[in-house]
């Protein structure tokens, strides 16, 4: 892995290739630069997810934060995040015919992992 | 929520009842609308709305108490540990002008993973929880219906707990934030590519929300050794969060840039700031700018804080700013103090209300030093960028050191900050997504299978009829989980200061008893120092502790500020308020007046030049004494004390008014002394009313001093044409 090293000052010869180039030009190319940065950064994003994006997940589906942890927990353990948490409260209130909250509480209890681990295998 | 009238307190417990069924009233950012504005006499260019209840700065008692508002959206940053005391503050700074109430979280709680729910105490802010913060949004809620203008709440979504956050707030009506990913890996040493997975999501749900972002850019100037060095990082910084930010669906009007002045006095302050303010502005010209205040280099003098807020004041005026925060002149020595707000917020108002208008009568230059600092920034910005690219992107560039490096770029002394991709809190907690991965809520940011259950990839919550972002019943709603540490213990606490006439000075929570003192020693720093402490415990203060100190001369003196608590508390009940001045009806005083003439000599006693204050008692066109039918001999400013009684004698008057302005060694208090003195010696006193004013002027006093009344502050014409009416009247003359 490359590290910064020490550098004096060498502006004035970096700047050759962006000196002639308008103000515009200048922003327009900080622009396109900045692009090229952030476009791999959305797609990683995109692809990705994390507990606390899971947890958000079942905040908005009406969970409390101590509940959302209980059922963040469980998927953890099991391997499911990325097929998303609310994903797996969603498969087992459906799989059960009930509420997606009743099915929640239940999966904190405990029950439901089987039927939902498999659902996923 | 209730209603309170302006002369009374609110009421904290009602606040904090039914909160569970507390809904704002909106969750979007709400700009100022600039709109040229008459106040008084003066049309004012950059300006917004005036607010229905206000206290306006102090010299405006002269202009007719006009309190014109810019057209920036005003921040204050309010959080002393207890959020419930910080409500009152939250008040006091609405009617100085604040429109933007940040809120800063308590130490630690970026490294939470979760929530914290119920009302714990903070340290160096609070724990901003769903409790607190429905609270403060329920307070404010009627705060902005008691100042006629729309008010921001505003907090952090950063840490390991991101998205939760931003799913908290988007439901509780936060309608600002900071988020930065880049905050988290370089300051927070969280780590990186599980904070952009949390930062896209969060994002997101700001988007849904309409709530206005802040980046978190600024922190390199107050980390980097030499803060006007890392210019051009800071420009990548800035893009690399608005360009994400705005691929990812915040409108471009709500993302706004932090922006700091880099440098401070003793540096040449604006030499160096104002080009980075021209070069920032011009690339970032689809964006937003908050401006902030430099603290980097700020120290215990609240004088000189003050100054450089001032410059900084400057240079958003000279430029713009859209979000003008203001930082408080103590963050220097304490977690900000009441009073300290209320002066931040007010320099803020004072000097852009001062600079109204300012580039309609200069231009910053086009060639010259400004455009070509301005452009060497930029290029070095551009240059910056591609080298980021050429370390193999942004994680890449960061794991090298690139950032915060105290180099001006491209000169490096590799000692930037340095994170490893696979390191850092929270290292290896992402996962990728499988191909199956559904998420059935609004705002979700990337891959979502919604296809596998035919649901509409435009509205995923459908599959469980409606997220909380829809139907907000849905949110559960946790109150207290700690019963040793909650608002409700600390209230109980400092109960006697709420429902009894029992009275403490305070600085940031009820009856923290603490107070300041200011004074100087004839003597050096240190002696000064530990003669303070003495001081302090002479005066029977406990915690005594020198906040501030400055030397006068290394011999001569030492100015010292210094703190401790009072152990006392006033009864109310027990104080003697003396009456509000008594006013007659108008109609009544000219009726008297007509039937019974007044002529009075008035002037300046000493060796005092003030004129404005008598002339404002006496003409009728400020509705002096004249109004009411009172006749007056001028006789001008540095009038002997004799010449007053001489004149009064000569022109057979009714009274003397006396001006006295000089309060220093009691030279006011004195002067009344003498020319009482000098009217009995005359043998004339018994026909005369005399009484006096000025600035210093304390009424019971100047009655000790043998005046028939005195004035003081804020007096009027009618206020003297009264007393004059009546010690006539009580005395037959």
């Amino acid at each position: 892995m490359k590290k910064v090293i020490e550098r004096n000052d060498d502006f004035q010869t970096r700047r050759e290739q962006v000196k002639n180039l308008s103000d515009a030009e200048l922003k327009a190319r900080f622009w396109e630069l900045a692009e090229k940065v952030v476009d791999p950064l959305l797609d990683l994003a995109k692809e990705n997810t994390s507990a606390s994006v899971e947890r958000s997940i079942l905040l908005r589906m009406g969970f409390s934060s101590i509940e959302a942890q209980a059922i963040i927990d469980g998927v953890v353990d099991r391997g499911l995040l990325k097929f998303g948490a609310g994903h797996v409260v969603y498969v087992a209130a459906k799989e059960k015919g009930i509420e997606v909250r009743q099915a929640g509480l239940e999966l904190i209890d405990g029950a439901h992992w089987d039927l939902v681990v498999n659902y996923f295998a | 929520m209730k209603k309170y009238d302006i002369n009374e307190k609110m009421d904290i417990r009602e606040i904090l009842t039914d909160l569970e069924s507390y809904r704002p009233k909106r969750t979007n950012w709400v700009w100022r609308e600039k709109q040229p504005t008459q106040y008084g006499p003066f049309v004012f260019q950059d300006a917004s709305a005036p607010l229905k209840n206000y206290v306006p700065l102090p010299s405006a008692r002269n202009l007719g108490n006009i309190d014109p508002q810019p057209d920036s959206v005003i921040t204050t940053e309010i959080a002393s540990g207890r959020f419930e005391d910080d409500i009152r503050r939250m008040r006091m700074a609405a009617w100085h002008g604040a429109d933007h109430i940040m809120v800063i979280r308590t130490a630690g709680q970026s490294h939470f993973d979760g929530l914290i729910e119920g009302t714990p105490q903070g340290v160096g802010g609070i724990p901003v929880t769903r409790k607190q913060v429905r609270a403060q949004r329920k307070a404010l809620d009627f705060i902005e219906e008691e100042v006629g203008r729309p008010i921001n709440y505003h907090s952090y979504v950063s840490g390991v707990a991101g998205p939760d956050i931003a799913v908290m707030f988007a439901e509780e009506g936060v309608n600002g934030v900071h988020q930065d990913p880049q905050y988290n890996v370089l300051y927070r040493n969280i780590n990186m590519i599980r904070s952009f997975v949390d930062a896209a999501e969060s994002k997101k749900v700001l988007a849904w929300a309409g709530v206005a972002q802040i980046d978190g850019a600024h922190n390199a100037n107050a980390t980097a050794r030499d803060a006007w060095k890392v210019m051009p990082e800071l420009l990548v910084q800035h893009a690399i969060n608005s360009k994400f930010s705005e691929k990812i669906g915040i409108l471009p009007e709500n993302i706004a840039l932090s922006t700091v002045p880099p440098a401070a006095t003793p540096a040449p302050d604006l030499k160096l700031n104002l080009p980075y303010a021209v070069a920032l502005r011009e690339f970032f010209s689809d964006y937003k700018m908050r401006a902030q205040m430099n603290t980097k280099y700020m120290d215990s003098s609240t004088r000189e804080a003050t100054v450089t807020h001032v410059l900084n004041l400057l240079i958003s005026k000279l430029t713009s700013a859209d979000i003008q925060s203001t930082i408080t002149p103590d963050e220097g020595r304490n977690v900000p103090w009441h009073i300290y707000n209320i002066e931040a917020c007010d320099t803020a108002k004072q000097a852009m209300i001062g600079m109204d208008d300012l580039l309609s009568m200069v231009e910053l230059k086009t060639e010259g030093y400004l455009a070509d600092k301005k452009r060497d920034i930029q290029e070095r910005a551009v240059l910056y960028f591609e080298e980021v690219l050429e370390y193999g992107g942004y994680f890449e560039a960061v794991e090298a050191g690139m950032f915060v490096d105290s180099g001006e770029y491209p000169q490096r002394n590799a000692d930037g900050i340095a994170r490893q991709i696979e390191g850092g809190v929270g290292a290896n907690t992402t996962v990728k997504r499988d191909e199956r991965y559904f998420a059935p809520v609004t705002a979700h940011y990337g891959y979502n299978n919604t296809a596998q259950y035919d649901v509409d990839p435009a509205n995923p919550s459908e599959a469980i009829d409606g997220c909380t972002l829809e139907k907000p019943e849905k949110i559960i709603f946790i109150d207290e989980l700690d019963d040793t540490d909650n608002v409700y213990l600390r209230m109980d606490e400092t109960e006697k200061y709420r429902s009894t006439p029992a009275l403490k000075p305070e600085v940031e929570w009820l009856g923290d008893g603490t107070v300041t003192v200011d004074l100087f020693f004839p003597t050096d720093a240190r002696t000064a120092e530990a003669a303070a402490l003495k001081a302090g415990a002479n005066m029977n203060l406990v915690d005594v502790e020198v906040i501030h100190k400055e030397v006068l001369h290394p011999s001569e003196g030492t100015r010292i500020q210094f703190k401790g608590k009072v152990q006392f508390d006033i009864n109310i009940d027990e104080l003697i308020i003396p009456d509000e001045p008594e006013i007659m009806e108008e109609d009544e005083l000219r009726a008297f007046i007509k039937e019974r003439p007044i002529l009075t000599v008035a002037g300046t006693v000493g060796q005092d030049e003030h004129s404005v204050g008598i002339r404002e008692v006496l003409d009728i066109k400020h509705g002096g004494v004249e109004k009411y039918g009172i006749k007056y001999e001028y006789l001008g400013t540095s009038v002997p004390i004799e010449k007053m009684v001489d004149a009064a004698i000569e022109l057979n008057a009714d009274a003397i008014m006396m001006s006295t302005i000089i309060s220093h060694d009691d030279t006011h208090y004195k002067n009344m002394k003498k020319l009482v003195d000098y009217a009995i010696e005359k043998g004339v006193r018994d026909k005369l009313v005399i009484v006096s004013g000025g600035t210093q002027v304390t009424p019971e006093i100047a009655v000790q001093n043998g005046m028939d009344a005195g004035f003081g502050r804020g007096t009027k014409g009618i206020h003297v044409a009264t007393a004059m009416v009546n010690s006539i009247k009580e005395r037959g003359l």
